[in-house]
């Protein structure tokens, strides 16, 4: 229990932030149109490959010896700036086709 | 310490960017340059990430350059190449590996605790990222598995298959605790069995799920994403991983759950019914059908006031999309009022199957939500269902014992007249009887629903003369 106090006495700047971002995703999400819904979750996951910022901050801390911990963090960037690039990019191609017509 | 307040601004500006990018997004005026906004703040963040001054850093710029330019490649090439029927699948794909990045991360972390004691609250995090991470990486791995036809529902699943879950659940979260009261200096023993746990458990937890169910799947994956992403930013302390991750997770959320209310089903329902796997339940539906030829429905057609067509993922796959837009200009030469249906589960993602008629040029305001739609049934001549199924079919509404039981659908028997195109008598993809084939108002026109849409086209040329 202890360590539980520690950590709420510690990080309360941490639970503030989840706590108001939750919140923030739930209203930027609510009353969207179902039309919208395929384009929306392919940008959320775009948005998620924001892992890959780990990814570069763990690469440039690893030693140039440490041969396995580059290749491992190579792959979390490769796959990270994939799910980014081509997330962003199929979500583009989606939108381009709402266009409206006439 | 300038330059430290700067990279901090810069992550600041990279978030605001993708909050307000995804804002943006979730309203049909401005989605485009919402998702151009965030795509921008992600450029922001990736490049302070590269620039920003770190104690003890060795650079190795090369290789964070190859790595980004692979993914790009890739990235790029996929989303370029991507058939627009093949959307879903994907996404699935694309968000599997955002899971299996956080992963990865994860499990270097746990090589790098060595002979240190973790604490309670860096423990969990270190441990959570690990677990959704795989669970979300192999869950949509297998999703798109299902997605593309290359794992057949029913060879993945077997008796008491929910039960094997839960026992699952028990055992990750047993050996959690475990690795996080007595683990120290064996942590990353710990890791790798969790990994091996948590990556079985993602096959796992999709298996049973399949049929009309599989986009709330990966909207809940992708939320998992999210979360794992959120994580992995507290274990590098870094704020723009925590916002977008928890951004995505929450919204992710919020997401899956109006897809949910769309079917009238609960998330909980979704995950352990089964649904369109072994059980197709409800009431066996006999009778007599009766067909109609492709000129007969032409004629009827052309001198019809208002036509509906509803369209599902079977107009998708036949890639018919185009013929049905001919189809609607040929009537138009007649002043037919032609309307789409789109039905909130239609394809096989919310707001799919806007795509695919948006791609074959169908005008935006041709196409009605469920509520404008089931207002219009009335006083319609002719509803035409090309490769739709479970979002018309009646049983929903009249048979408790029917898996969709509930569900709001397309009340199509409200038109005077409804016409079925369809490859044969076979139940949907999510294998349940349609007692609408056999009421009186309803005819059926057999075949690929190309062939039978191009037929019905020359006719209708013919007819008009």
């Amino acid at each position: 229990m202890d360590q539980v106090a520690q950590f709420i006495n510690e990080n309360i700047l941490l639970i503030y932030l989840l706590v108001f971002m939750v919140i923030l995703g739930f209203e930027v999400i609510s009353n969207v149109p179902t039309i919208l819904h395929t384009p929306l979750m392919s940008g959320a996951n775009a948005i998620s490959g924001i892992v890959i910022i780990g990814g570069i901050l763990l690469m440039r801390r690893t030693a140039p010896d440490d041969i396995l911990t580059i290749l491992f963090a190579a792959i979390a960037i490769i796959l990270g700036m994939t799910n980014v690039v081509g997330g962003f990019a199929v979500t583009n191609r989606m939108l381009s086709m709402f266009k409206k017509k006439k | 310490m300038y330059i430290a307040a700067l990279v901090k601004l810069a992550y600041l500006a990279g978030a605001l960017a993708i909050v307000w990018g995804l804002k943006f997004l979730s309203s049909p005026a401005t989605a485009r340059k919402g998702n151009i906004l965030a795509s921008i703040g992600m450029g922001l963040a990736i490049l302070t990430a590269i620039l920003e001054p770190l104690e003890g850093s060795y650079s190795n710029y090369h290789w964070i350059g190859i790595s980004l330019i692979i993914g790009t490649l890739i990235g790029w090439y996929k989303a370029k190449t991507v058939q627009m029927t093949e959307m879903p699948q994907l996404v699935s794909l694309f968000n599997g590996l955002g899971g299996a990045s956080a992963m990865v991360l994860a499990l270097i972390e746990f090589s790098k605790t060595g002979e240190s004691t973790l604490g309670i609250g860096a423990g969990v995090i270190l441990i959570s990222t690990l677990i959704i991470g795989s669970v979300s990486f192999t869950g949509s791995v297998l999703a798109y598995l299902k997605l593309d036809g290359k794992v057949d529902d029913k060879k993945v699943t077997f008796r008491g298959h929910n039960m094997v879950n839960n026992v699952f659940t028990v055992v990750i979260l047993a050996v959690s605790a475990w690795c996080l009261l007595a683990g120290e200096g064996q942590y990353m023993m710990f890791g790798w069995i969790l990994l091996v746990l948590s990556l079985i458990y993602g096959f796992s937890f999709v298996a049973p799920i399949g049929g009309a169910d599989m986009p709330v799947v990966i909207s809940l994956l992708n939320s998992l994403t999210g979360i794992s992403a959120a994580t992995a930013g507290v274990l590098f302390d870094n704020q723009i991983m925590l916002v977008g991750g928890i951004l995505v997770g929450a919204s992710g959320t919020i997401l899956t759950i109006l897809m949910c209310n769309a079917m009238n089903r609960s998330l909980w329902n979704v995950i352990v019914g089964n649904f369109g796997g072994s059980a197709a339940g409800g009431q066996a539906v006999t009778g007599t059908y009766k067909e109609v030829t492709a000129s007969d429905l032409a004629i009827q057609l052309y001198y019809a006031q208002r036509v509906i067509i509803v369209p599902g993922y079977g107009l998708a796959v036949s890639q018919a999309q185009k013929l049905c837009q001919e189809l609607d200009a040929q009537l138009a030469k007649n002043n037919v009022e032609v309307f789409y249906a789109i039905h909130p589960v239609a394809g096989r993602m919310p707001g799919h199957m806007n795509v695919l008629l948006a791609e074959a040029n169908v005008s935006y305001d041709k196409l009605l939500t469920l509520e404008d739609a089931n207002e219009k049934f009335k006083g319609t001549n002719v509803s035409i269902i090309v490769g739709a199924n479970d979002v018309v079919n009646p049983a929903a509404k009249t048979d408790p014992s029917s898996p969709i039981y509930g569900m709001p659908i397309l009340e199509v028997l409200d038109s005077d007249a409804v016409v079925v195109l369809k490859r044969s008598m076979k139940p949907g993809y999510a294998g349940i009887e349609n007692p609408l084939f056999f009421m009186d108002k309803t005819r059926m026109l057999f075949g690929d629903a190309k062939d039978s849409l191009t037929k019905l086209v020359q006719e209708v040329k013919s007819v008009a003369g």
